[in-house]
């Protein structure tokens, strides 16, 4: 997609819906301010994942809430690393495909899949099970493996980070769903919503240099997903993120779903067996009032199986 | 007349089709072509079947022994229609005969002197240890790196531009590739080197190949007692020299109806022109004598002399400075992260094996997939020059893959089992803890773990909740991941050290995971 298409696309979706959009950073997907979600947060646990989804999606009133007819979808997995689904490295193909296959019969005219990979991207889209899956539910799955795909972006709220260059499908989409894997993280600690966010941007290495931590929470700043969902179903518990064999994974067969990016990430947390607190950038969100880490003052679902 | 013309056809369909199967060998977008294919199309290449046969016997390294057969019967098939470079200069020669009006070829004296020469210092500087010579002149090396270094950027500008277009229209069939292969040296040998060869075969046909080309210089001698030939009928041929103007390798003598053998590239086309039934293919009939012009060892020994001086000279003023070619950071690096050695690509066994045996054509850059092995400057010293090497800023080795083993042609790079090269160490990672994030800045950083595949970078307790990485020598496979990701500038906190020898490392310790007993509930 060019620049062109896709002010031409942005401005025409602006005029739909009536809202002002304007442009370099403060684009606001059109289903997240509308929706007035039934639960804060829906807890699953001890399902398959295509299964978990399907429950944590129903009771919130099911994808129609977030996914309108004809509207451009993007899913964002975890796709970083060359390794097998047993491994837990990348979001469960499974999760993906059913995620695909619910904003598809929600009427998405079209659902994307991407990542900005770590390892050899055709390697990982391939190994970690995603390409196929998603094309077998009736996905896009798109490259996102050349500086051409990524516009740079204002982030006036950012603290550390000013600006980005971000993923044109991020762009010019309708519906971003944030699908990451819960996992230990060498650097962030743990891998969660926040930070399966840095495989939308192209130069992570900015993000390294000057505090990991507060970056991630920054972009969150300059643009929140409609929905995430934390594939806790299996997860790494060491040596993460890339893991190095199936002695670092535990089947857990947990799912976190939520609009709110912070308490997703926060319950996600507890689910690990760690403390919100000391995940530096859940606690930098929420002092920047991005979401609410505060589980106690929400409304959570807790399903189980 | 006209008696064996389809045989001219049938060299002209054998070198079309040797030619496009090698150039998409080095082509090969998105590592599509299965490695059996890539050796069964390079089984008969000469140079790199006889390397390989010199490190390793059996039938995969016996292709240089059907080439010499071949030529034993029927002269230089090899010539015609397998060698790849060949071709090329019969595409030139053929672009300036038929679209420009050449005028025509005649015969021309051999330069025997350069020809047998460069042959002999070749081989002599081979058994002596070194590729250098073998790898400038060898046509199928040469033919790799043109493909590699000028034709596959050129394919990929176009193939990323087909992709922006469908992009465009919403279609993602088609990846684009993120070239990222350009290296000053190696592009300029095989530019420079096409140069030649060009102007070469547009004024003089073959000539490249009766010269400079060492393999044209072997299989010529081998040529001589070939048992089929091309020769003139000495009652028939009537001197009017219609072969002659033909004859790409300026070989056939009309006055004295002579045909120097040797230099005879089996291209046939002389066997179509002659009007009188004068050119023959046919079995030698004996009598014709034999002469060898003896080679001139003196000038051997002398060359050999100032080739090993040139090494030595090399050793001095081999500049290891690794370019910083990515853009600056925040607070610039101050300790410089200077490699004594770069690591050779998994395989390879040592850096002594793989400069012996590599030929530099540079198939093994075409395959690898992250793009971390690059060509050579002098990183190894003027005897590897433009041999590839791992350059963990182009990328790093993907830890389950083995692709460059399984292709490369000589046996300079020899495939592992996936167990044995997951624990194969070509290099130990070396952190410079004043270049580090986590030191200067007092920040998380630890992207060097993050990619580290064997978990032998670990961050470890620092201050407070920071971690700061350590290397665990014995089991650091030497990859490149974590210098790859290291985001300092311009110097990196983090980087391989080559070994001299690869090792066995360590297999990283896994205890079982103790979960706390959770309820049947949530923790919140």
């Amino acid at each position: 997609m060019k620049r062109r298409d896709f002010i031409i696309q942005g401005v025409s979706a602006g005029l739909v819906a009536g809202t002002a959009g304007s442009f370099g950073g403060l684009i606001n997907f059109s289903s997240a301010a509308p929706v007035q979600d039934l639960w804060d947060l829906v807890a699953v646990r001890d399902g398959l994942p295509e299964v978990m989804f399907d429950k944590a999606i129903a009771s919130l009133g099911g994808m129609t809430r977030y996914v309108k007819k004809g509207q451009k979808v993007v899913v964002k997995p975890n796709i970083g690393w060359d390794v097998p689904p047993e491994r837990a490295g990348n979001t469960n193909p499974k999760l993906v495909a059913r995620i695909v296959k619910h904003c598809l019969d929600a009427g998405a005219a079209n659902v994307y899949v991407f990542d900005n990979t770590c390892d050899e991207w055709n390697l990982c889209y391939k190994n970690s099970g995603i390409e196929k899956a998603v094309k077998d539910a009736g996905g896009k799955i798109v490259p996102g493996n050349t500086e051409g795909y990524y516009q740079t972006v204002k982030i006036p709220r950012g603290r550390n980070l000013k600006e980005a260059k971000v993923h044109e499908l991020i762009l010019s989409s309708d519906v971003f769903i944030n699908v990451p894997v819960l996992k230990h993280h060498s650097s962030a600690s743990l891998s969660l919503s926040m930070k399966n966010l840095m495989g939308v941007v192209w130069d992570r290495g900015y993000w390294h240099r000057n505090d990991l931590h507060q970056c991630i929470a920054d972009f969150v700043s300059w643009r929140k997903p409609t929905l995430n969902v934390i594939d806790g179903y299996r997860v790494m518990m060491r040596n993460g993120p890339r893991g190095v064999s199936v002695a670092d994974v535990v089947n857990m067969k947990q799912m976190i779903v939520s609009a709110d990016i912070v308490a997703a990430d926060a319950a996600a947390t507890k689910i690990f067996g760690s403390n919100p607190e000391d995940i530096r950038h859940i606690k930098i969100a929420s002092e920047m009032k991005l979401g609410s880490m505060a589980l106690d003052k929400l409304s959570i679902n807790r399903i189980k199986i | 007349m006209h008696k064996y013309s389809w045989l001219r056809i049938l060299r002209t369909g054998l070198s079309i089709v040797f030619l496009l199967l090698t150039l998409i060998l080095f082509i090969n977008p998105s590592q599509w072509l299965p490695p059996k294919f890539i050796h069964a199309v390079t089984w008969l290449q000469f140079t790199p079947s006889l390397i390989k046969f010199s490190v390793q016997a059996g039938i995969a390294t016996l292709g240089f022994l059907v080439v010499i057969l071949i030529t034993l019967v029927f002269g230089r098939i090899y010539c015609a229609g397998i060698c790849p470079l060949g071709t090329i200069q019969d595409i030139i020669s053929w672009i300036h005969r038929r679209f420009l009006r050449q005028k025509p070829l005649k015969y021309a004296k051999a330069s025997y002197f350069l020809r047998y020469s460069l042959l002999l210092i070749s081989l002599i500087s081979f058994l002596a240890g070194t590729t250098f010579l073998i790898s400038l002149l060898d046509p199928f090396s040469n033919f790799g790196r043109i493909m590699s270094n000028l034709v596959r950027p050129l394919f990929f500008l176009g193939s990323n531009g087909v992709a922006d277009f469908m992009e465009s229209r919403n279609v993602f069939m088609l990846a684009k590739t993120y070239y990222k292969g350009f290296y000053a040296a190696s592009f300029a040998y095989s530019a420079v080197f096409l140069l030649i060869l060009g102007w070469l075969s547009w004024f003089h046909g073959r000539l490249f190949c009766n010269t400079l080309c060492p393999v044209g210089a072997l299989l010529g001698i081998v040529s001589k007692v070939s048992f089929f030939r091309i020769s003139l009928d000495r009652k028939a041929c009537n001197s009017c020299g219609h072969c002659s103007r033909v004859c790409k390798a300026q070989c056939i003598d009309v006055k004295s109806r002579e045909v120097d053998i040797s230099r005879c590239v089996s291209c046939f086309n002389c066997l179509n022109v002659c009007p009188s039934d004068g050119v023959y293919y046919k079995h030698s009939s004996g009598k014709e004598t034999l002469k060898a012009k003896p080679v001139d060892r003196e000038a051997g020994n002398q060359r050999r002399t100032i080739l090993r001086a040139m090494f030595l000279f090399s050793a001095f003023i081999t500049s290891r400075a690794m370019a910083t070619r990515i853009k600056g950071g925040e607070k610039p690096t101050t300790v410089q992260d200077e490699k004594k050695q770069v690591p050779t690509p998994p395989g390879s066994e040592s850096h002594l094996k793989f400069n012996r045996t590599c030929t530099s054509c540079h198939l093994c850059i075409s395959v690898c997939p992250t793009q971390v092995l690059q060509p050579s400057f002098l990183q190894y010293g003027l005897q590897g020059f433009l041999q590839p090497y791992m350059d963990s800023h182009s990328g790093f080795c993907n830890f389950e893959c083995d692709l460059c083993g399984q292709v490369c042609p000589t046996g300079a790079i020899r495939p592992l089992l996936p167990e044995v090269k997951k624990l194969t160490q070509i290099g130990i990672a070396r952190f410079i803890k004043e270049n580090c994030v986590v030191y200067t800045d007092n920040t998380d950083c630890g992207a060097c773990s993050e990619h580290c595949p064997t978990k032998a970078v670990n961050m470890v307790k620092y201050r407070g909740q920071l971690t700061i990485p350590e290397v665990n020598d014995k089991i650091c496979v030497g990859c490149g991941a974590c210098e790859y990701a290291c985001p300092t500038r311009p110097y990196r906190a983090i980087f391989v050290e080559g070994n001299e020898i690869h090792h066995l490392a360590d297999m990283p310790v896994q205890e079982e995971i103790k979960l706390k007993k959770t309820e049947e509930d949530f923790p919140f």
